[in-house]
């Protein structure tokens, strides 16, 4: 489904890392390991065509995402550190204006079955400024749920979220990956994935630039 | 694609009506800038009357520069500018759709106000019909050309001054030409020429500014 | 092809082999420039008019030139930097800046110069000199913005954009002061170009031309040099030149 062919990436003159090749299957799910500042975020923005590579390629079915992009797009999600949440709109508008830039327009009680999931039932119309943290990442939760998207690509997902909603995050993805979907994810928090799962590890190999 | 850009500009309208306070602060700026004019010289009306165009258009083309932090600021800082970048839609339309969104909220407040300006520096009323059709042509191409620049320093941290340092020389033909137009008018002269040129630069400005705008977004993004 | 091109313009590549061009510019640009100025300064007739203050047109003219010039260059390497990714194209627009800020600062002042014995004042507001003086904002943006960004790779991307968005600009910008400028001066303001240049005249003027486009060949290698340097600065081939010393 998606295919990493020898990426490089240099950050601040820094070589993050080079020759980085791994494929992504249907029903894979996949954690990206290594210390901070080892390049698990750029390697994400990489891959969602946020970032460009120093070198290499990012392949969806076969053809370069720039080649693919609106197909990729329409089935792609990505969440990274920010929470993307609009204080001033209430959370089912902020859920909509997620699903707008996917244009997907789902019906209401969809999105409040959804909300319900993530445990924001009866906070629908409760403006963003309004919501914790960890409340704004669930909201982010239900855009996943809802995105009707094969690749998951979740950095730090777990970030703010409390017991329950680190337990909610790990049955969501067993259950996209019951359903064939794909997960690429990194995190620092333990994440008790009762499934076969396979990781890329990023070494400390951070250092000052060795190529030519 | 249409269904995207409608449904980002009423986001974008909606998040401002939230804030309404904010939404009159350009407009506020706008006609105090003017004031100061008539404060700094002898008003009579013969002065105010000739340096009426280019106060007007100086001060609009200040407003709109104050303005355009919020056209991507917000959605760079709440990470939903990356969602924007990841939408299956053209990115050129979604810049245009936040545009217009700038503009309507700008723009065409500039546009409304103008004529109690126009009777503050004692412009005839000829003069205050040109000045209302060019600021309708020349306010987009101000949002237009100023995305470009939004959307390269975005990421940099106190990039105001900036901002206005790279966006400031491309207003001048705008600048010209607008102040021109009203000029010419006040002297009961035809301004065909004027508007056609306004219009042109419109035209081109619709037609290439989004296109940058996006390219400077995704430079922007790779950081 | 894609590889041949991609090997003369890795910076070490260019690194090495520029050394001696710039020897080569420098002294041409100096024998050009030298007889250029002996030309105009000693041998071409004073003008009918302006006796001979008109003779810092041989500095005037060919600087305007280049500052235009140079900031075509800085756009389409830019532009090359941004869609093939070549770095060494970065590097040659950076370095251009400064340099063709320099030139439109120098036929500023000497535009101001000259206006002085013609026009009686050091600055009108002639269309050319506000030209130049647009165009020599837009490069200060332009190094503004590349020295505000600190990522490198993004900031060289964002500027080139600035530099091609100005240069799409430059035409319209130039049309609208000239315009501007017919309308508020007429005729009242002589135009700097003569129709008809007597011809001991136009060849200093062509040798200056040439001069300062050798002086900016050899500026701007000098610089992209550093620009290699600096920028490779961890990169193995730096560190083995360094180790060389």
């Amino acid at each position: 489904m998606l295919e990493i062919q020898s990426l490089e990436c240099v950050r601040d003159d820094r070589l993050l890392f080079s020759g980085l090749s791994f494929t992504v299957a249907e029903a894979q799910v996949l954690q990206i390991e290594g210390p901070n500042g080892s390049g698990k975020t750029s390697l994400l923005r990489i891959i969602c065509g946020l970032r460009q590579a120093e070198a290499g390629k990012v392949l969806w079915q076969g053809e370069s995402i720039t080649a693919s992009r609106e197909d990729y797009y329409a089935n792609m999600v990505y969440i990274g550190h920010l929470p993307c949440i609009k204080g001033d709109l209430t959370v089912l508008e902020n859920v909509r204006a997620l699903l707008d830039t996917r244009s997907l327009s789902l019906s209401t009680t969809e999105i409040e079955g959804a909300l319900a999931k993530v445990g924001l039932a009866t906070y629908e119309d409760v403006q963003g400024k309004a919501l914790s943290s960890g409340q704004r990442r669930r909201i982010l939760l239900a855009f996943v749920e809802l995105s009707r998207a094969k690749l998951w690509i979740l950095d730090e997902p777990l970030t703010a979220l409390d017991v329950q909603g680190v337990a909610l995050m790990e049955s969501m993805i067993l259950d996209h990956k019951r359903a064939g979907g794909s997960v690429v994810f990194t995190t620092h928090h333990g994440m008790q994935l009762d499934c076969e799962m396979s990781s890329v590890q990023l070494g400390r190999k951070a250092r000052l630039q060795g190529v030519e | 694609m249409l269904k995207a850009y409608y449904h980002l500009l009423v986001r974008d309208l909606r998040l401002a009506l939230r804030n309404r306070h904010e939404l009159a602060n350009p407009l506020i700026f706008f006609v105090l800038v003017v004031t100061l004019f008539p404060l700094a010289v002898t008003p009579t009306s013969e002065a105010l009357r000739a340096m009426a165009p280019g106060v007007i258009w100086v001060s609009a083309l200040l407003a709109v520069l104050l303005s355009l932090d919020r056209l991507f600021k917000q959605d760079y800082d709440d990470g939903s500018l990356d969602q924007l970048m990841l939408s299956p839609n053209p990115l050129m339309i979604l810049v245009l759709a936040k545009v217009s969104a700038h503009w309507l909220l700008t723009g065409l407040p500039l546009v409304i106000i103008a004529p109690l300006l126009g009777l503050f520096m004692s412009l005839p009323s000829e003069a205050v019909t040109v000045l209302i059709y060019s600021l309708l042509l020349g306010t987009p191409v101000l949002s237009l050309v100023g995305a470009i620049g939004v959307s390269l320093t975005v990421a940099v941290n106190r990039g105001g001054v900036l901002l206005s340092l790279i966006i400031l020389p491309l207003y001048i033909p705008i600048l010209i030409f607008g102040a021109n137009a009203v000029d010419v008018a006040s002297d009961g002269l035809p301004v065909t020429g004027q508007l056609l040129f306004l219009g042109a630069v419109l035209a081109l400005a619709l037609s290439l500014a989004p296109l940058a705008t996006s390219v400077a977004l995704r430079i922007t993004a790779a950081r | 092809m894609w590889k041949w091109i991609q090997r003369f313009s890795s910076p070490k590549y260019f690194y090495s082999m520029s050394a001696p061009l710039i020897t080569w510019f420098s002294i041409a640009a100096l024998l050009t420039g030298l007889y250029g100025l002996y030309l105009g300064l000693f041998v071409a007739p004073p003008d009918y008019q302006q006796g001979e203050s008109y003779r810092i047109i041989f500095i005037h003219v060919p600087a305007a030139w280049m500052s235009l010039f140079i900031y075509m260059v800085m756009a389409v390497s830019a532009a090359i930097g941004i869609i093939w990714q070549i770095r060494l194209a970065d590097m040659v627009a950076a370095a251009s800046a400064p340099i063709g800020a320099s030139f439109a600062f120098l036929a500023l002042v000497t535009g101001a110069l000259w206006g002085k014995p013609m026009w009686g004042a050091y600055w009108v507001w002639d269309a050319r000199l506000t030209s130049e003086l647009i165009l020599l904002f837009l490069y200060l943006g332009y190094m503004a913005l590349q020295s505000a960004i600190e990522d490198q790779r993004s900031a060289d991307k964002a500027s080139g954009l600035l530099a091609i968005v100005g240069v799409v600009n430059i035409p319209i910008i130039h049309y609208s002061v000239e315009w501007w400028n017919t309308l508020h001066q007429g005729a009242t303001v002589a135009k700097f170009d003569k129709p008809s240049m007597h011809i001991d005249m136009l060849i200093p003027l062509l040798l200056m031309a040439v001069a300062f486009k050798l002086l900016y060949a050899a500026l701007v290698l000098v610089r992209a040099r550093n620009e290699a340097l600096y920028r490779d600065r961890n990169r193995r081939w730096v560190r083995e030149l360094i180790e060389k010393l």
